[in-house]
């Protein structure tokens, strides 16, 4: 048999990369994911070596303890038919960014060449990979949907949330302003260069406001923990949550923000 | 000006608070983005030249030797001199010489920022020859003692009212009830001015936009045709432009000026293109009598063959600047560099070293729409990583985010020890969210709850709750 047929033939092994933020924060994303890709036919694994993809290290110029983690991150993921993370920003790391890592090591370099081929944003791999059309969930709400940078610009995750979030009956999907500009989280960047954050933040909430949404969904919950945030401080009511929790139809853990406070 | 890049924090802190600043950001965003836009969407080539000029030039910085002697050549042939310039200070020396030679007492200048960068000004000046911009924005941030805040729109940081005043404070002449309200009436106040600056001038100064080998050209795009005046009413015209200005031929310029006004201002072409070879011949009916060509290398040839060569495909149209959320909310002073914004952030470490511009690399969120708007596809985010890496090798990294970092990578590294710390850390954290489940401020964490409030966490890390949730499924009766 081959691989392909051998795959075609059983379940495809997704290791979900759950990122560090979903981990500590909010694991009903988590949840979510695994629920939408067990729904998509897949087998769902969580080993229980995963940190972190090791943006922090990355973006401060730590090439040593990125790498490291790269490989530690290969190490645990690289049996899996297919590595699947519900962050673009982390997908990208993986995918885009680990085999620059290893650059002048041949070995490593096709090993992370080779890992980077099976890594996927989630969304993004539920449509072009799995081929889902309708996740089948319902759920009475004015959305906004806000676009992450990496998943946007390094992964062209556009149109995939919002076919999907399309099919969602009773959703809604009233688009905001400058969607696509940053809402100025950048990781470190919103701790090291914090007033520059929050005026970018200010302007990125204005847009969610005047959208009319009652809800903001993204795909990183990084973003969403700056817009939630704000949002929070400007005693706003718009509820905030990832994409994936709406399109599993898990959507009773109160949100990151909203209505719940 | 002085190299401020250090006081980047400071000094964004005081423009995200200056009003007028704050209003005049507004434009930016409004008059640039949408303009690109629609120019880019009404070109379906539009993608492929943008290769093709990223081809045309790596290019020529592969064999930028060759095409720069090839140019020297075909400027001599056309009349014109060449003047090597290693240093800023070659260049402002050599500017002078030429100037003093021609017994100059007013210059009159095209808008260029090579001329910013070598801070020519200011040496003219302290030399007793005045130096005159003609550029409406060069003359109005001239007339108040500034700087560019913005490479291709230098006074973009200023509103008409400021412009207004100080029109009225420094052309005594104006009546008082000359009514300056309207963009269009200081220009033309403007334009009165300089057209008689034009013809005292002994010499003009532009930069180039590209430098054609095959042919000895130096081509320059303006809007205001402020350029050509400049050029051709003086006796002698003198070109400030840096060595990777270069193109092979004619072909290659169009093929780059079709993506460069698109990408600035949206135009299909800036309004004036105008190609410079030599100086006025026997039949011209005028022109200038002496063409110089300054070459300023200032630490270019340094970036050949560096992770930062790709730098030099650089064509100065503005658009990463145009499209920076940064650059959107603190405008172009804060970088206290010539060169502001994401291409200023790459070529400012470059020209200056990291050690006093380290804060401009790092002052981006790596949103990446710079480098999806470049029209020479330059990796604008990767470069300034590499800054960084520069920066954490030498240990240049401000201490209290490297011990940070260090700190969060021994337990990063170390996945048993990092679930043993999360596993106590995490329900711990939920618990003092209470009930609101969020912290309005949190002492470790003030760079984020200064501004905004940090949601709590849900309780149990994901892989503690998923760890169990399997454990169960695995007891049969559970």
């Amino acid at each position: 048999m081959t691989s392909s047929e051998n795959m075609a033939a059983r379940q495809p092994r997704v290791g979900l990369f759950a990122t560090c933020l979903v981990d500590l924060f909010r694991p009903s994303v988590g949840f979510a994911s695994a629920k939408l890709l067990q729904d998509a036919g897949c087998e769902v694994h969580v080993p229980v070596a995963q940190t972190c993809c090791g943006q922090p290290a990355y973006n401060t110029g730590d090439r040593a303890d990125t790498r490291e983690i790269a490989e530690q991150v290969i190490e645990a993921f690289e049996g899996f038919d297919f590595v699947v993370a519900p962050s673009g920003s982390c997908a990208s790391m993986l995918k885009k960014h680990y085999p620059g890592l290893f650059a002048g090591d041949a070995a490593w370099e096709e090993r992370a060449e080779r890992f980077s081929q099976k890594c996927h944003e989630l969304i993004s791999f539920l449509t072009d990979v799995m081929m889902v059309r309708d996740t089948g969930a319902s759920l009475d709400a004015k959305i906004t949907y806000h676009d992450s940078c990496s998943g946007l610009r390094e992964l062209g995750i556009k149109e995939q949330p919002r076919k999907l979030l399309a099919k969602v009956s009773g959703l809604e999907l009233q688009e905001m302003k400058d969607s696509d500009v940053c809402c100025g989280f950048g990781g470190t960047f919103c701790i090291k260069y914090s007033d520059i954050s929050n005026a970018i933040v200010t302007k990125k909430v204005g847009n969610i406001d005047a959208s009319g949404a009652d809800m903001l969904l993204a795909g990183d919950v990084g973003c969403l923990m700056n817009m939630a945030g704000k949002l929070k401080r400007q005693g706003s009511s718009v509820e905030v949550r990832h994409i994936a929790e709406v399109l599993a139809g898990m959507t009773s853990q109160p949100p990151i923000a909203g209505s719940g406070k | 000006m002085e190299l401020a890049a250090k006081h980047f924090k400071a000094s964004a802190a005081k423009a995200l608070v200056d009003v007028q600043l704050q209003k005049a950001l507004g434009n930016v965003e409004k008059g640039f983005i949408g303009k690109r836009q629609k120019a880019a969407d009404a070109l379906p080539e539009f993608d492929a030249l943008r290769d093709n000029a990223r081809d045309i030039k790596n290019h020529v910085l592969a064999h930028l030797d060759l095409y720069l002697e090839e140019y020297e050549r075909n400027v001599i042939a056309s009349g014109g001199t060449v003047h090597w310039a290693e240093t800023a200070e070659d260049a402002r020396r050599i500017v002078l010489d030429i100037c003093q030679k021609a017994g100059a007492r007013t210059v009159t200048k095209g808008k260029s920022m090579i001329t910013e960068e070598i801070a020519l000004n200011d040496h003219l000046s302290a030399n007793g020859i005045e130096p005159v911009e003609t550029d409406l924005g060069e003359y109005i941030i001239q007339l108040r003692g500034e700087y560019p805040s913005h490479i291709i729109a230098p006074a973009v940081h200023l509103n008409k009212e400021q412009v207004e005043g100080d029109f009225r404070r420094v052309h005594t002449h104006l009546p008082e009830g000359r009514d300056l309200s309207e963009p269009v009436a200081l220009l033309g106040e403007a334009r009165d001015v300089l057209r008689q600056r034009y013809f005292a001038a002994d010499v003009g100064i532009t930069g180039a936009n590209f430098l054609i080998a095959e042919t000895g050209t130096s081509v320059i795009v303006t809007n205001e045709g402020n350029g050509d005046l400049t050029q051709t009413l003086g006796k002698v015209h003198v070109v400030v432009a840096s060595i990777e200005k270069i193109v092979p031929t004619l072909e290659d310029t169009s093929q780059i000026l079709r993506v460069l006004a698109r990408s600035a201002t949206g135009q299909d072409m800036s309004v004036y293109t105008t190609f410079s070879t030599g100086p006025k011949r026997t039949e011209d009916p005028d022109g200038p009598d002496q063409y110089h060509v300054v070459l300023l290398d200032n630490g270019r040839s340094a970036m050949l063959g560096t992770e930062y060569q790709d730098m030099l495909r650089c064509i100065r149209c503005g658009a990463c600047m145009n499209h920076c959320p940064v650059y959107h909310a603190v405008g172009g002073h804060a970088y206290g560099s010539v060169y502001p914004g994401p291409m200023g952030a790459v070529l400012t470490p470059s020209l200056n070293g990291i050690e006093e511009t380290g804060q401009l690399p790092n002052a981006s969120t790596f949103c990446g729409r710079c480098e999806a708007v470049c029209p020479m596809r330059i990796p604008l985010p990767k470069m300034m990583r590499h800054w960084r890496e520069r920066e954490f090798e030498r240990n240049l990294t401000p201490l209290t985010a490297r011990y940070g970092l260090k700190f969060w990578a021994f337990f990063a590294k170390r996945p048993k020890l990092y679930r043993l710390a999360v596993s106590f850390g995490v329900p711990l954290l939920s618990l003092f969210g209470g009930s609101s489940r969020r912290f309005h401020s949190l002492p470790f964490a003030r760079g984020w709850t200064r501004h905004r409030d940090l949601p709590a966490p849900e309780g149990r890390t994901f892989l503690q709750a998923w760890a169990q949730r399997e454990a169960l499924k695995q007891e049969p009766g559970q």
